[in-house]
């Protein structure tokens, strides 16, 4: 069996009485787009705060190319190449959204014990962040504060900073939360795209996107993967039926 | 041994001192999130008001009753003028804005009492001392005060545990916006909340006025204390406080009447007799460092009350 | 710094120039206080400048701050009590001890955030004045004197007023300029960033405790340097410069003139040591007419409005100083474009 990208075993978290991940085993081979889809309070961002390191797993081992990084902080999973992006939008919101985006360079760009120089006259790092903002449609945003700019743009702008350090695999939380029609179908093209060059972990409610968009699909319910598979077989799961499709969740 | 008893019953009381003015900060930092640097000026405000109803009125208690009701006083108006507008807000601005009005009470103190401190004497029927073992004295004024924040402090126990206001102060402290969907006046509830712990603040400083001092500042320096207290017990915590305030109260004096003779030998009799004192503060503080780095919320974090 | 010609700019550009020619003016009218005062002055704005770093631009709310002039003064104190009157030895040690202290306290205090902080940073700077305090040989609570200022080996003479107040003035522009250089450099970036969103900066991949550490001891050494520079000006140093309530007055000073800004430190010291000398007159002034007899107790009390002034400061006038210098240049600014529009 070819290694998988990301590969999670046994991965438990308890918050006192509530267990909020139960036993949850995946594995994401490169290249895929795998959707990690569940009714409200499955657990879902807590699994991706213990993948990114945000959160510590109380056990388990979560495994990134071949690297235990189960109990590595989240500032090194980010070096291996394992990037995320945030539900609740999570930015620099007084500075520009060249700066957030060229921060976010910067820390893939050596050391920051650079005392002296003005860091926004480094082309390197601004050309590289520019890049970033192309690929997301919001080049022409650059010099906006970021507190200004619309919701969708800010989502836009949480995928292009996950986008900066030049990872291998994306952990991507809810991108599409609070977007009109227009919007998610906007940045459903866009996921389509990167799904050619990144591995991407996908956390959605929105049912269209996913099942336009995963190659295999995880269903957690209460913390505890149901099922696994293809979007159709996972259409046709009954028991996910029962648990989840069948309440409307997506408005 | 007699000393040593006398000293741990000195702890005691100290501790117990310190229990009431921690209680009060602790109270309003887990329940309104609030960081209260003027809590040392209700203290300093209770023993000054103390000190001239007294003498006023001729008597201690009546002078006692009258202070502390001034201190709560004091405390609710001071709520609702100055402090509610910083609910919310960054703590930077707490330490700010009430740290003003540290600056405020002082010049205000000296203002209306004048620069040089009052005095208030211990009221001739707590007047001497009481055996309470066979040939041990100790004097019937401590005693009085370990009897009362003993008192005070299973009121307090009964207040947050047992009652409805205890109840909604809880609540209040998880929930503000569910308890105030609930009909309980939120504002009412802070600002009574505050005026407590003004009032606690204020029977700490009329209760230490007779044995130690009132004079202004005097709120700078055991605020710290106080701050220590709440850390170590865990924010919020009312029972943590008391536990740490004993601590502290016992380090506190034991570390001044013991150090200097442990150090004697050491350094020679000047430099023990400066040294000590300075290091039971240290101590103190080398508690704190050492609990926040085994339990970084404190002995009982909030939530476990 | 844009450059451009604005009504803050031109505020600060004047202040720049006032202070440097201050000696001028003292030669001028004989009035050698204003020499007392004004190193004063900006010795404290250099040790509101190194708190700006940490505090404004780092978001870290350090309450231990002012132990770090205490360390730098009694350095200097006590190597000249011993009988070490250089410079050259001196304010390294003074510079060396306050990074030491700065490394071990910042090295335990940013595991812990907000409120725990606050108390464990103010903790050790407790620590430190008690240490003062506590150690008979130089003088305990009583403080120590420093029989001499200084020496520069004959370079520089420290005890002629003016020069001292050069010194102090130099190494305050350099402070500054090394602080615009620091938040502007990838280093800076970080800081900043961190202050902003801790979560997303250890998220894109910065390990931030290091950063923070290291802003914690750059502005912990340069305070040092304002310790050392107020023990020679001063003469004196005693455990109270310690004690929690002058980190407080740095506090005050930062957020007063506008935190996070270059010069908000500079405005912040001017203010603060400005109503300190200036508002008892004023007051007196003012109730004069009404209370002859009582005017002069009246000044006394200064002290009265301040605490209010600073509520209110942090209440509406969040920016401090700088702040309202701002608002003021642009609202100058769209006034003049109305007119030429």
């Amino acid at each position: 069996m070819a290694d998988a990208l990301l590969r999670i075993a046994g991965l438990a978290k308890r918050f006192g009485g509530i267990v909020a991940t139960d036993d949850v085993a995946l594995d994401v081979p490169e290249g895929e787009l795998h959707a990690v889809i569940g009714p409200n309070g499955a657990g879902k961002t807590t699994l991706i705060a213990q993948l990114s390191g945000q959160l510590m797993a109380d056990s388990g081992r979560i495994h990134f190319a071949g690297v235990d990084i189960t109990r590595t902080p989240a500032w090194r999973r980010s070096h291996l190449g394992l990037a995320r992006s945030f539900q609740i939008t999570s930015l620099f919101l007084d500075h520009s959204v060249l700066d957030n985006v060229a921060l976010a360079v910067q820390a893939h760009a050596g050391h920051s014990f650079r005392f002296w120089r003005n860091a926004r006259l480094e082309t390197g790092l601004r050309q590289k962040a520019r890049a970033a903002l192309e690929e997301v449609g919001l080049a022409h945003r650059a010099d906006a504060r970021a507190s200004l700019l619309s919701h969708g743009e800010h989502r836009l702008l949480e995928l292009a900073m996950a986008l900066a350090g030049q990872p291998r695999m994306l952990l991507l939380d809810e991108p599409m939360a609070g977007l009109g029609p227009d919007e998610s179908a906007r940045m459903v093209a866009m996921l389509r795209r990167l799904k050619q060059r990144y591995t991407i972990l996908l956390v959605e409610h929105d049912m269209e996107a996913v099942f336009a968009l995963a190659d295999r699909i995880s269903v957690l319910v209460y913390g505890r993967v149901i099922a696994t598979g293809a979007p159709d077989v996972i259409r046709a799961n009954d028991q996910v039926r029962e648990a989840y499709l069948g309440e409307d969740d997506h408005v | 041994m007699t000393l040593f008893i006398e000293q741990c019953l000195n702890g005691l009381q100290l501790g117990l001192l310190l229990f009431l003015l921690a209680a009060g900060l602790t109270l309003v930092f887990g329940i309104m999130d609030f960081v209260n640097l003027a809590h040392g000026s209700l203290y300093m405000i209770g023993a000054y008001f103390a000190a001239t109803f007294a003498s006023w009125t001729g008597s201690f208690v009546f002078g006692a009753v009258l202070a502390v009701a001034a201190t709560l006083l004091v405390g609710m108006v001071v709520e609702v003028i100055a402090i509610r507008r910083l609910y919310g807000r960054d703590h930077l601005d707490h330490v700010l804005g009430t740290f003003g009005l540290i600056l405020f009470f002082d010049e205000l103190v000296r203002l209306i009492w004048g620069p040089g401190g009052k005095s208030l004497p211990v009221p001739a029927f707590l007047d001497g001392s009481f055996e309470i073992l066979p040939g041990i004295q100790y004097p019937v004024y401590r005693l009085a005060i370990i009897a009362v924040t003993l008192a005070v402090a299973a009121f307090l126990y009964v207040l947050v545990m047992r009652t409805r206001i205890g109840m909604l102060i809880r609540a209040g402290a998880s929930n503000r916006e569910m308890v105030g969907a609930l009909g309980v006046n939120i504002k009412l509830l802070y600002t009574l909340v505050f005026g407590l712990g003004a009032a606690l603040a204020g029977l700490a400083g009329l209760m230490q006025a007779p044995i130690l001092t009132v004079q202004i500042g005097m709120g700078e320096n055991i605020l710290i204390l106080a701050f220590v207290i709440t850390v170590i017990g865990g924010i919020g915590s009312i029972r943590g406080a008391f536990i740490a305030a004993l601590l502290v109260g016992f380090i506190d004096t034991l570390g001044r009447s013991f150090l200097p003779n442990l150090l004697v030998d050491l350094v020679g009799r000047q430099a023990a007799f400066t040294a000590a004192p300075a290091l039971s503060s240290m101590l103190i503080y080398i508690l704190m460092a050492a609990v926040l780095v085994v339990k970084p919320q404190g002995l009982f974090p909030a939530g476990s009350r | 710094m844009s450059g451009a010609i604005t009504l803050r700019n031109g505020v600060i550009a004047a202040l720049l120039l006032a202070l440097a020619l201050l000696p001028l003016y003292v030669q001028l009218t004989g009035d050698r206080f204003m020499l007392t005062l004004f190193s004063r002055i900006v010795i404290l704005a250099i040790a509101a400048v190194s708190l700006n770093l940490i505090l404004g631009y780092g978001g870290m709310m350090s309450f231990g701050h002012a132990a770090y002039l205490g360390i730098g003064g009694y350095t200097v104190a006590i190597l000249a009590f011993e009988g070490v009157p250089s410079a050259f030895v001196q304010w390294p040690a003074a510079l060396a001890a306050s990074a030491l202290f700065a490394l071990i306290v910042g090295a335990l205090s940013l595991r812990t955030r907000g409120v725990y902080f606050i108390m464990i940073t103010l903790a050790f700077a407790q620590m430190a004045y008690y240490l003062a305090s506590g150690t008979a040989r130089y003088g305990g609570d009583d403080g120590l004197s420093l029989d001499t200022r200084s020496t520069f080996a004959g370079l520089i003479d420290l005890s002629n007023k003016t020069t001292f107040y050069y010194v102090c003035l130099v190494l305050l522009f350099g402070s500054i300029l090394l602080v615009w250089r620091l938040t502007n450099s990838r280093f800076g970036m970080v800081l900043q960033g961190v202050r902003s969103n801790e979560a997303r900066m250890r998220a894109i991949g910065f390990p931030t405790f290091r950063y923070q550490l290291a802003g914690f001891v750059i502005a912990g050494t340069m305070c040092g340097l304002a310790g050392a520079l107020i023990a020679n000006h001063t003469e004196f140093v005693s455990p109270s410069m310690m004690f929690w309530t002058r980190s407080g007055d740095l506090i005050v000073m930062v957020v007063l003139g506008g935190m996070g800004t270059l010069f908000g430190p500079v405005f912040g010291a001017l203010a603060l040591l400005f109503l300190e000398q200036f508002l008892p007159a004023a007051i007196s002034t003012i109730v004069h007419p009404f209370n002859p007899a009582g005017a002069a107790k009246a000044g006394e009390f200064w002290q009265i409005v301040l605490g209010p002034l600073l509520l209110v400061v942090v209440l509406f006038a969040r920016g401090g100083i700088d702040g309202l210098l701002r608002a003021l240049s642009d609202r100058a600014h769209a006034q003049r474009k109305r007119g030429h529009g």
